[in-house]
This record gives structure tokens, C-alpha cells and sequence, in this order.
């Protein structure tokens, strides 16, 4: 069969059989395998662990972000108060970009455990067929003939190998995910270390680079429907349009 | 024929299901060809489903090894086309 199948089936059967060319003699082949088989488990725990690592910091992510939501759009609410809808609007917009990202990071933090989960269970499925080799082996070393178990190991590892290179391409596909939310998550840290996220009293005139990079990033309208009802919520009925910037808001 | 199912498990299928795994298979990769996104994910998401249910899976100490590989169940269009064009799945 070509089409999809075709490729994968060829590039796990090369790895197979470049591992298994690796130990001429029989009982060299037995031992290679074997050791080879347990080394493989182990990476496939440590990475597991890498990726439930790179998860939880994800998560801490996610939560310093919730907090930052909460924060701006307190912050929002106080400068609308006091008259300043300029500031109110810089803190919604900030706070909408917050909101994107958190967004995003729920997704990923989603499709990590995913990953996790399956491989958890690609660890198990090797773990057992790892364990039948070595009872297999056994059998083997006390049947038959030098020529024969040389078949039979070769058949018997086969199925560990695929097993194995299997694993590896799960592992992979789980790094490569990893390696690209670590990427936004350090682009979120480094828009939080510029003060994307500081205290709103200490935002300069608002025409600094960060500024037109939020200013593009969020939604105005978003902003305008929070503004909105920010200004409904304060107003207690009174005409949304009536608070100017910079004005003590009419009692 | 045994299938294994990338990053999931191995599957014995009788010769009929293989024929109609394989025009699924075929029309996938025709959909890839004619960056046809929805009709890739629709004959793919039909490919596993048919392995999955016709399929009987193999015990997970069964060291036999697969007669067909097929790409893991979250393999995108952008990956699927990679198949055929650059490294695959898999880097040498």
C-alpha cells in the first residue's frame, strides 16, 4: 500500500532494521536488543516527564495571565471612575490582549494532555511487549539452534522496534508541541517584563512601541463593548457618552 | 494483514476492509494533491474509523510486527502533505 501509509511504514522499518544490523550473533542480538529495548523505556518516561514539566509552567503561565484580567479590568473600572477614559481604554485594551492569549494557552495546555495521555499508554504497550521479548528470549536461547533463534530473535525484536520507533514519533510530535508553547509562552514573559502588565498609573504617553503592538493586537470592538458596559455599570443609568476624559464624573 | 494505527495501536484486518482502507487511503492522498483540506480530513477521520471498528486489536504483548503504518490520528493537512514532499513524519 503507498498513500499515507507507505512512508511511515518504510522509515520505521529502516530504523528497525538499522538497529537490528547493529549485532551480528544470535545471542548478541538477544542481549543488544534487549538493552536497547530498556534504554528506550526510560527515555520515553523522561520524556513524559518533560512534557508534564512544560505543562505545569504553561499553567502557572495561564494563571499569572487570569490574574492580569482581573487586575486591568479593575484598573479599567477605577480610571472610567475617575473621568480617565483614555487610561480606561489602555487598560481594556490590555486586557483584551491578555484575554487572547489566555485563550490560546487553555487550548495548548489542552492538546499537552492529550499527548501526555497518549503517551502514558504508548509506555505501557511497550513495557508489555518488552516483557514478552525477555520471556521470549528465554525460550529461544534453550529451543533452538544458532541459525533459527536468529530468525526468530530477528521477528520477535521487529515487533519491539516498531513498538519502539512508534514511541519515538509520538515523543516527538509531543517535544515539537512543547518547544513551540515554550516559544509564546516566553514572547507572553517578555511583553510582561516591557510592563505590558505593570501598574497602569506608570504608562507613559501611550506612542511607545508596546503601545501600537497591543493597539494592533486587540479588538477594538471587543474593547468598545467592554467600555460600554463599563460605563452602563458606573453611570447606574445615566448616558454612557457623558463621561469625558480628564473630567470629574457628574454626581 | 496487521495495521498499526501511529501512536495508538495495532489492529488485525480481514482482506475486504484492506481494500476499502486502501481507497480510503487513496482518496486522502488525493485530496492532498488537490489541497483539498476538508476532503483530506474527511477520508482520514474515515480511514481510522473503519480500522478502529473493523479492526481487532492486537494484545499489547504481541510482538508481531504491522503490514501497514498509518499516520497518527492528529496528523494535519500541512503534515499530511509533507508525506509525500519532504521528510515525513519521522526525520531521517
Amino acid at each position: 500500500m503507498a498513500g499515507l501509509s507507505g512512508r511511515m511504514s518504510t522509515v520505521i522499518k529502516a530504523k528497525v532494521s538499522k538497529v537490528l544490523d547493529k549485532a551480528e550473533d544470535p545471542g548478541e542480538t538477544l542481549d543488544y536488543s534487549y538493552q536497547k529495548q530498556l534504554e528506550s523505556l526510560q527515555k520515553v518516561k523522561q520524556g513524559i516527564a518533560e512534557v508534564v514539566t512544560a505543562k505545569k509552567r504553561l499553567q502557572m503561565q495561564s494563571e499569572k495571565l487570569e490574574q492580569s484580567v482581573v487586575k486591568l479590568d479593575t484598573q479599567a473600572r477605577q480610571a472610567l471612575a475617575q473621568g480617565n477614559e483614555e487610561l480606561a481604554r489602555e487598560a481594556l485594551e490590555r486586557k483584551n490582549v491578555a484575554q487572547t492569549e489566555l485563550q490560546s494557552f487553555d487550548t495548548q495546555v489542552a492538546e499537552l494532555e492529550g499527548q501526555q495521555q497518549k503517551l502514558t499508554d504508548s509506555e505501557a504497550k511497550l513495557r508489555a511487549k518488552i516483557e514478552a521479548f525477555r520471556t521470549k528470549k528465554e525460550t529461544i536461547k534453550a529451543q533452538y539452534s544458532a541459525a533459527e533463534a536468529q530468525v526468530r530473535i530477528s521477528e520477535a525484536a521487529t515487533g519491539v522496534g516498531e513498538e519502539m520507533a512508534d514511541v519515538g514519533l509520538a515523543m516527538q510530535r509531543a517535544v515539537d508541541k512543547t518547544e513551540d508553547m515554550k516559544a509564546r509562552a516566553a514572547a507572553v514573559e517578555e511583553l510582561e517584563a516591557a510592563g505590558t502588565f505593570d501598574d497602569l498609573t506608570t504608562l507613559g504617553d501611550g506612542n511607545d512601541d508596546i503601545d501600537r503592538q497591543l493597539a494592533e493586537l486587540s479588538s477594538a470592538s471587543a474593547v468598545d463593548d467592554d467600555m460600554a458596559r463599563m460605563k452602563a455599570e458606573l453611570g447606574a443609568g445615566e448616558p454612557a457618552g457623558e463621561i469625558e476624559p480628564g473630567e470629574e464624573p457628574t454626581k | 494483514m496487521i495495521v498499526r494505527i501511529s501512536s495508538e495501536n495495532q489492529y488485525r484486518l480481514d482482506d475486504d476492509v484492506i481494500d476499502r482502507v486502501n481507497e480510503l487511503d487513496n482518496a486522502a492522498v488525493a485530496a492532498v494533491d488537490a489541497g483539498d483540506r476538508e476532503a483530506f480530513q474527511r477520508n482520514f477521520d474515515q480511514l481510522l474509523a473503519l480500522v478502529r471498528s473493523e479492526g481487532t486489536a492486537l494484545a499489547d504483548d504481541d510482538l508481531s510486527a504491522s503490514d501497514v503504518i498509518l499516520p497518527p490520528d492528529d496528523l494535519s493537512f500541512e503534515e499530511a502533505g509533507e508525506e509525500f514532499t519532504g521528510e515525513g513524519l519521522i526525520p531521517d
